[in-house]
């Protein structure tokens, strides 16, 4: 049986915005194929009972109190954008036409 | 000089035989020398490196008082990020930039005077064991340069067997500080997971990675350990207590009394019989140094590589969302009729590696409504179960051990087109980065098969650091009387070229 389709393997590569190749495609397919069947071992000790850990710390939130402290100027945080303009990213079209 | 440890360095330039510029230009001489077979660089910083070195210098002129360290060279894992130098984490898609900003690592190094001679190479966001995932080619062991350095901090181990660098940062998530020490006879320590600041560490899996120290010495690992460890108010997961005091541990060479539990399945099938046998010989002079041996078991440790291949890519798939072709790294196909999304997709294409689209797909499909229970879930499940399997064996002993990796450095190319024959190198090490407790290999000796090196791995609770330094300082001295000289002294000189 195989775990995974190549045509979900597309549809994972469109979420994870990755263009991918038909012959990528069909390599990766069958690699995720063979990795899924290792790793579903996971769910023969995976019980009701076990509590899941996402995490070795126990988090807590962390507050500090609202006060401007020292930041990067606007040139150093657009330092290295790919383009921009007037103090800001400047970005392909996010809207209408292109998809 | 340049073969000395970096305590003895450090104990030359203060007693004013040596100056820091006169250190780091030896350095840079060796790196130039030995890099064009080695790659463990992809850049290095002469100019800046050499003007660390004179202000040290004119510190120590000045009477100033300096930290321990002060003016001994360093290389730091490309993953890790420092202001105005080029920082890509071994990928395409980070070609070029220049971080805005000093990780608190590097924060925590100039502070101490450490001199910082460059980037070392890695596989890409620090995925693999090899570096053979680098964008920007592969590192070669100095022990032999058709193997592999391990990874994914192989540039950071191979600098230091090569004499390049005396300290090196890693980062490690499954294993990618101690598997590289393991293959190349250096010393790799995994702290405590929170014990050092991931401020400006590029994320690859967030509940895993911990930055380290590497070095040639237990003493030299401890002394960088507490220079860069310590509370970082911009790392909600730093743990706010006083770092442990490994120093102290590694000079103590003393075990007496000390329990170490010996983990029963990181052993036997699958394990070169070479590294098993030095594995055994390390024991015993622990043994006759005083400690008692017991057998410990973790029966839910053959489970840990499968949740770390499901965690740490669904981490990954997420953290890698930010490379998006807006903010910073490359961008490609913005003809101006493109769309966002669209320029997204193939700039991710072209800046992605084989092995990190693979994890990033992994990732979002063990994420993905209807799976998620099955794989994501059930592997946090299995995370439990290993902390539990730890909480059990530290209840019997101080420190746990086992050989670092299943085999020594393997040729390059080997397993480069098996994920999954990769992916069990790091079967010794990946428990401890799931539990967050402390890991640390040291060489032990070559294996009798091959004459390559052997590491041994000791894994100490969190925050209890110390005990992990105190044991690897007491079989290293052991080992050391043994034989005589460093284990280094056996790998081949390195013609310059």
């Amino acid at each position: 049986m195989t775990a995974i389709s190549r045509d979900e393997v597309a549809h994972l590569a469109r979420l994870a915005r990755i263009e991918m190749t038909d012959s990528e495609l069909d390599h990766l397919a069958s690699e995720m194929d063979v990795i899924l069947g290792a790793v579903a071992r996971v769910q023969e000790v995976a019980g009701q009972d076990v509590p899941p850990t996402s995490h070795p710390l126990a988090l807590a939130n962390v507050f500090r109190d609202d006060v401007v402290i020292p930041s990067l100027t606007p040139e150093e945080a657009l330092s290295g954008a790919p383009a921009k303009a007037d103090q800001r990213f400047k970005v392909p079209q996010i809207l209408g036409d292109a998809e | 000089m340049i073969r000395n440890s970096a305590a003895a360095m450090a104990d030359a330039l203060s007693k004013k035989e040596i100056t820091s510029v006169e250190l780091t230009q030896l350095h840079l001489d060796r790196i130039d020398a030995v890099d064009s077979q080695v790659h463990a660089f992809l850049h290095v910083d002469r100019e800046g490196a050499l003007s660390q070195a004179a202000a040290v210098d004119a510190k120590r002129a000045a009477g100033e008082k300096l930290s321990p360290l002060a003016g001994v060279p360093l290389a730091l894992k490309d993953v890790m990020t420092q202001k105005g130098i080029p920082t890509t984490a071994g990928s395409k898609i980070l070609e070029g930039w220049r971080p805005p900003y000093d990780s608190t690592v590097v924060t925590n190094l100039k502070a101490n005077g450490i001199v910082i001679l460059g980037k070392t190479n890695m596989d890409e966001f620090a995925m693999g064991s090899s570096t053979e995932n680098s964008a920007y080619g592969t590192t070669h062991n100095p022990w032999d340069l058709d193997r592999i350095p391990g990874g994914s901090g192989g540039g950071s181990a191979a600098s230091l067997a090569a004499f390049q660098a005396p300290l090196a940062i890693g980062t490690d998530t499954g294993g990618s500080i101690r598997q590289p020490a393991a293959v190349t006879g250096t010393v790799g320590v995994k702290p405590t997971y929170g014990g050092v600041s991931r401020y400006g560490l590029i994320a690859f899996s967030s509940s895993l990675d911990q930055a380290g120290p590497c070095a040639r010495t237990v003493l030299d690992a401890a002394l960088l350990h507490e220079a860069i460890a310590g509370y970082d108010k911009k790392d909600s997961t730093s743990i706010n207590a006083p770092v442990p005091a490994v120093v102290a541990a590694a000079k103590k060479l003393d075990v007496k009394g000390l329990k170490i539990g010996v983990v029963k399945e990181l052993s036997g099938d699958g394990y070169q019989a070479g590294v098993k046998s030095r594995f055994d010989e390390a024991l015993q002079e622990l043994v006759s140094a005083g400690a008692e041996i017991v057998e410990v078991s973790c029966p839910n440790f053959e489970y840990a590589l499968a949740a770390y291949y499901l965690i740490a890519p669904s981490e990954a798939s997420s953290n890698l969302a930010r490379f998006d072709s807006m903010r910073y790294g490359i961008r490609v196909g913005d003809d101006g009729s493109a769309g966002a999304e669209e320029v997204m997709r193939m700039t991710r294409e072209v800046g992605f590696g084989k092995e990190v689209k693979r994890r990033i797909i992994l990732g979002t499909y063990a994420l993905s409504s209807g799976y998620y229970d099955a794989y994501y879930g059930s592997a946090q499940k299995v995370r439990t179960l290993i902390v539990q399997d730890f909480a059990k064996a530290f209840a019997h002993a101080d420190v746990l051990v086992s050989p670092t990796c299943p085999t020594t450095a393997f040729k390059i190319g080997e397993k480069s087109n098996d994920p999954l024959a990769m992916y069990l190198n790091d079967i010794a090490t990946i428990p401890v980065n799931m539990a967050g407790i402390g890991g640390m290999s040291l060489p032990v000796g070559l294996s009798p098969d091959d004459g390559l090196p052997v590491g041994f791995q000791i894994m100490s609770a969190a925050m209890k650091d110390d005990l992990m330094y105190q044991v690897g300082g007491t079989l290293e001295a052991a080992l050391l009387s043994k034989w005589g000289a460093p284990i280094l002294t056996n790998a081949p000189e390195l013609a310059a070229k």
